[in-house]
Formats: C-alpha cells, structure tokens, sequence
C-alpha cells in the first residue's frame, strides 16, 4: 500500500524541502543516539563548574547545576520525537478510523463523530491539554503524549471525512459496488490509498505541531519531569537569561530548526503526493 | 426476437432523491424524481439501447436496476428473483451476473491498482480463482478484450482512454456476468476509438452470450448496436420498439423530433431534412409537469395532456408509445397507424366520437 502511494509520483523533492528532510533525519538520528553520542551522562553534575559559557569540555555551557547543557540538549531530541511520533501515530490512526466510519457510513454515527470533532476543535488544545494534565496530577512523558492526542485526532478525522466524500463518489467505487466487494474492502483497498496523500501531509505538520505543544508544557512546567526536553531547558535558562542568554537561546534554536524543518519536508511532501495536480497532469 | 423471453423484467421503477433542509430536525422539502415509473422487459441475449437527453433518467435507471441505488419504488426480475428485496448477501453474490461498464475511463479504474489487481479483483473477492489460476484468468480476459498480457503490471495511468476502456471491460467480464449495463460507453472516448469499443462490445455479446442496457444519448451509435431501443424523457419511458420501427415510424411526437435532428449523410436528402425543434428546456424533475411530462413542449399537446398521464400502449406489436395521440388518430400532429388491429380500434373510436 505505501509503495503503491508513492508509485508514478516522482516530482522533483524542492531544495527547501531536502533540507527539511535533512534537518528531520538528523534530530531523529540524534534522538536515537543520543545516550552514545552525548560527552557526559544525563545526571552528571560538576557543581564547582555552575553557569559556565560555552567551551572546550562544555560545548554549550554548563546549567544552573552544573550539568552539562549539550547533553540534556541532546537527550532533549529524544522527548521532541518520541512526543511527536507518537502523538501523531495515536492522532492519525484514531483520526483515520474515525473519520471513515463517519465519511463513508454517514447517518448518526456521522453526525455524532462531527459534533465531537466540533467540540474538540472549538477548544484550544494546549488548554485543554494542560486541564487533563492538572486534573491526572501527574506531568509524565505518557501524561503529555495521551493529553495532546485527546485533542488532536478531531482535524485528522474531519480531513479523512472529507476526503472520503468526495472520493466515494468516484466511478470506481461504484464500480467496487456492482461487483459486489464489500464495504470494508472498498473502503481500505479502495478509497483509503486514494486519499492517504493530504493526511501525510497533515501528519507531518502535526509532528511539529506535538514538538512545539511539549515544548509549551515542558515551560510550563507540566512536561516529562524525570528528563530533559528542549521545553523545560528553555524554562530553566529564561531564569537566568540575563545572566547567561544561551541557556534560553540553544533550547529556543533546536526548537525552531526542528519545527521548521519539518514543515519544510511538509511543504515538500505536500508537492510531491498531491495526486490531483500529479496524477491529473498526466492526462 | 419475440419468442426470447425476458431476462430482466423491470415493473413500475421508481427512483426519488429526497432533499433534505434543516440543521437538527431533518425535513424532506423536495424529491428529485430522477426515474418515474418505468416498466419493460430486457430480453435475453439482446441489445436495449435507452437514450434520452443528459438528466432524464437514463443512467439513474441503469444503476437502479443494478441495485446501486436503492429503488424508491418497483420490482427489478432478474431470472425469477425481485433484486429489490434480496438481502445484502445473496445480492452480493447476485451482483455477479449484472455489471456495468462506465463512462469515464479514467474515474472508473483505481489509479493505485495494477491493471492484473483491477481485473482479478472480483475473482479473489468472489473466492473463484486464487494465484497462478487467478493470473492466467486475468491474462485470458486481457487478450480477450484486446490488451496485451504483458501489461498485467501496468498502471491504469500508462493506458491510452480506449485501452482503460478495455481495462472496464475486461474487469465487468471477469465474473462471467449475464446482463451489463453500458452506462455511455463510448461518449467520452475519441471517434476513432468508438468503433473499436462498439465492435468490441458487439463481438463479446456474440461470444459469451451477454445482454446489454446500452445507455447512450448518440442515436446513431444506439442504433448501431441495438436490437431495441427506449427513448426516456424526464424519468418517463415514451417510446420502445425495435430499432428499425423506431427510425422508420417514430411516433411520439418526442422520438418524432430527436430523430429529426440526426443529420443525414446524403447532401440532397439532408437539404430536404425537416427538422421539428422543440420549444423551451426541460422542466426540473424536482417538479416535473402535470399529465403527460412532455406536454409543456409539445407542439400537438391539448387539454388532456395535462390532465391525465399516458401509458404505454402497442401502437403495432411490438412498438409501444406513451401518448394520447394514439387514442385520438383524427388530431393533428397524429400518425396514421399501421398495423389493421389498431385500425379498427381508431375506427370504433372515431365511430364513438361521431
């Protein structure tokens, strides 16, 4: 099915978008490294070396304890993806099923899913999201991705409704329903693989939407409390920001490197797959 | 031809779209009567060719009759059994025998499939055939509609628009269906690339037996192919007959003017042509006329037309017109009938009259 999504679509990957690409794979990379790569362990702390600027042996300064700043940046790669992933991993597959049943079965089941996804979507989700994470008192990792993803299904699910709607009317489906294919079979063989091109995209947009909600939260001070994430360095070097500014700005970097290179690798990917400006073309 | 016995009966088909307004409460505040009442026999092993103008029914019918639609109304025979009132699985795996080739080559075939996925589909769904026999099935029908095997890997998107015609062929055949509904077959295809298709449709009906519901708003096409023809307006069936008494005595005055604006091939004769134009457009079928739907344009309609809906009747045997004139053969604008049996009844009726 994924083979079959890219297959005869192979428009040119725009440099923007390779750099997005590049600049993924490399937080990525770090992320699943990080315990290997990093010069110093997570919990090391040298306290007679507190608030140091950047040098040879601390190549990004030293934290209020001091820890070593480019190792709990490094580990801090690790919460962004793993939030990220999966929150969107939950979000699009909820969102996916969801919003099939809705787009193509329609009737109450339709109008009640719809009406969710309108409640939810009136709300703002950080909030709610920070409502879940006071009420369950309890700021975890776990605690983040399952208070993003309560929210955050509601847009995929509406996406895939509309998406179905308008490609169940196709003659092809029609065709699936003279032969007698039945419902489920028409509904995943069928219009799913058809219309999967603009929820990668909405995906990958939501990776870096998680990355930079967790941030929020870490801020906060309702993030994962047992690591490090770029969200809560950020809120540790605000403190001392006078005093030592690249304790706030190296956190504040990675962020933003990282929630725009994704969206450039969006951007790319939404140009590439988009099948009715590619398949289309071809006729 | 007339001893065949029907294949297909269809009686009273009724097809309504109701639209719905209102944001919690839903109302129905109009139907769109897309088909009105038809009835008449497919016979088996013939070609019925049903044409109309675009949104007077004709491809609505075709999918009521496969059940792609739920009918409003009306019984669909399919060999004994009313299609209508199956339930979900034996219609399933009734759906077998009743296919359907679509317009739009490039709409109707999954663009993410291969052509082998498109055409074997049906056979893995229905569990008839699985790995090599299944391959060599898909291969068979390949060559049977003219495509090269080779392709089987091939995307519909490296296929010319008459080559993915044949790809919706070939997939319609797989299941060795009975009766396939030709929705427009051949109107979204090159001119060129009609004949082939229309040749193509000819010799497969010879070979496997098949019967069509050629659906088509190209008289002369219909007339090619058809051994009956149906003319539809605005959900009704006006006229049915044979395709030679259709050309030669068209006698609703609507049939009267559709063929009347086939051009004729010879220059003198086509000089000579006396083309009947009708007034106005076609009403809305969400609110079709009173009476006789066509008596808005008709140019012979009077008071009764409005009034009271006609039925089909047997204008000769086997020629049926949904028209008062029948009935009243001294007005204007009426034929004068052929056959002796319906003479003397216009007779007695005259006779009545006086």
């Amino acid at each position: 099915m994924i083979v079959n999504l890219f297959k005869g679509r192979t428009r040119a990957f725009g440099p923007l978008a390779r750099l997005g690409a590049v600049v993924t794979l490399g937080v990525i990379l770090v992320a699943l490294l990080a315990p290997y790569i990093a010069p110093y362990d997570l919990n090391f702390v040298d306290i007679t070396r507190q608030l140091e600027p950047p040098s040879s042996t601390h190549w990004l300064g030293t934290d209020e304890n001091g820890g070593d700043v480019f190792t709990h940046m490094l580990h801090g790669a690790r919460v962004a993806v793993l939030v990220g992933l999966s929150t969107v991993g939950i979000c699009s597959t909820v969102g996916i099923i969801l919003g099939s049943i809705s787009g193509y079965f329609g009737g109450w089941v339709d109008e009640i899913i719809m009406r969710v996804t309108e409640i939810l979507m009136a709300f703002p989700g950080i909030l709610l999201a920070i409502l879940l994470i006071f009420i369950t008192q309890e700021p975890s990792l776990l605690a983040v991705i399952g208070a993003l993803s309560v929210s955050g299904w509601a847009g995929y699910a509406r996406l895939v409704r509309g998406q179905i709607l308008s490609e169940r009317e196709r003659d092809y489906v029609e065709a699936g329903k003279a032969m007698g294919y039945p419902s489920r079979r028409i509904l995943f063989v069928h219009i799913l693989p058809n219309i999967m091109a603009p929820v990668i995209v909405q995906a990958t947009f939501g990776v870096a939407g998680a990355i930079l909600a967790e941030a929020s939260l870490s801020f906060l001070g309702l993030g994962p409390q047992d690591t490090s994430s770029w969200g809560s360095l950020l809120d540790q070097g605000a403190s001392y920001f006078l005093l030592t500014p690249y304790l706030a700005i190296f956190p504040g970097i990675a962020i933003m490197l990282t929630v725009l290179g994704i969206n450039f690798l969006g951007d790319g990917l939404r140009d590439m797959l988009d099948t009715r400006r590619s398949i289309e073309a071809e006729h | 031809m007339s001893e065949a016995k029907p294949l297909l009966q269809i009686k009273g088909l009724k097809m309504h779209f109701p639209i719905y307004k209102g944001a919690f409460v839903r109302r129905e505040v109009a139907r769109v009567k897309a088909v009105d009442g038809l009835t008449f026999d497919v016979l088996e092993g013939e070609t019925l060719g049903l044409v109309g103008e675009s949104g007077c029914g004709k491809s609505t019918t075709g999918r009521a009759i496969l059940q792609l639609y739920t009918p409003t109304e009306g019984e669909v025979i399919f060999r004994g059994e009313d299609l209508c009132k199956l339930d979900k699985a034996t219609l399933h795996s009734r759906r077998k025998d009743l296919q359907m080739i679509f317009q739009d080559p490039y709409a109707s075939l999954n663009p993410r499939m291969t052509v082998g996925d498109i055409i074997g589909e049906p056979l893995k769904v229905h569990k008839m055939a699985t790995g090599n026999a299944l391959l060599s099935r898909v291969q068979e029908l390949m060559e049977i509609v003219g495509l090269d095997p080779r392709f089987v890997r091939r995307y519909p998107h490296e296929f010319s628009g008459g080559q993915r015609q044949r790809i919706g062929i070939a997939r319609a055949l797989t299941c060795n269906p009975k009766f396939i509904v030709c929705d427009e077959p051949i109107s979204a295809l090159d001119v060129s690339i009609q004949a082939q298709i229309m040749n193509l449709l000819e010799d497969l009906q010879r070979e496997f037996g098949l019967t069509y519901l050629f659906i088509a708003h190209d008289l002369a096409a219909v007339r090619h192919i058809s051994d009956r023809i149906a003319v539809m307006y605005l959900g009704n069936m006006v006229e049915l007959a044979t395709g030679e008494a259709m050309y030669d005595r068209p006698t609703h005055p609507y049939t009267r003017a559709l063929i009347s604006a086939v051009p004729i091939p010879d220059p003198e004769i086509e000089a000579t042509r006396e083309r009947i134009v009708l007034e106005g457009d076609v009403p809305s079928p969400l609110n079709p006329p009173s009476g006789c739907v066509f008596h808005t344009r008709c140019p012979f309609a009077w008071d009764r037309c409005k009034k009271e809906c006609p039925q089909l009747k047997e204008s000769e045997p086997g020629h049926f017109v949904a028209c008062h004139l029948l009935d009243e053969p001294g007005r204007e604008g009426a034929l004068p009938p052929v056959d002796g049996n319906t003479t003397k009844q216009a007779v007695s009726a005259s006779v009545d009259e006086e």
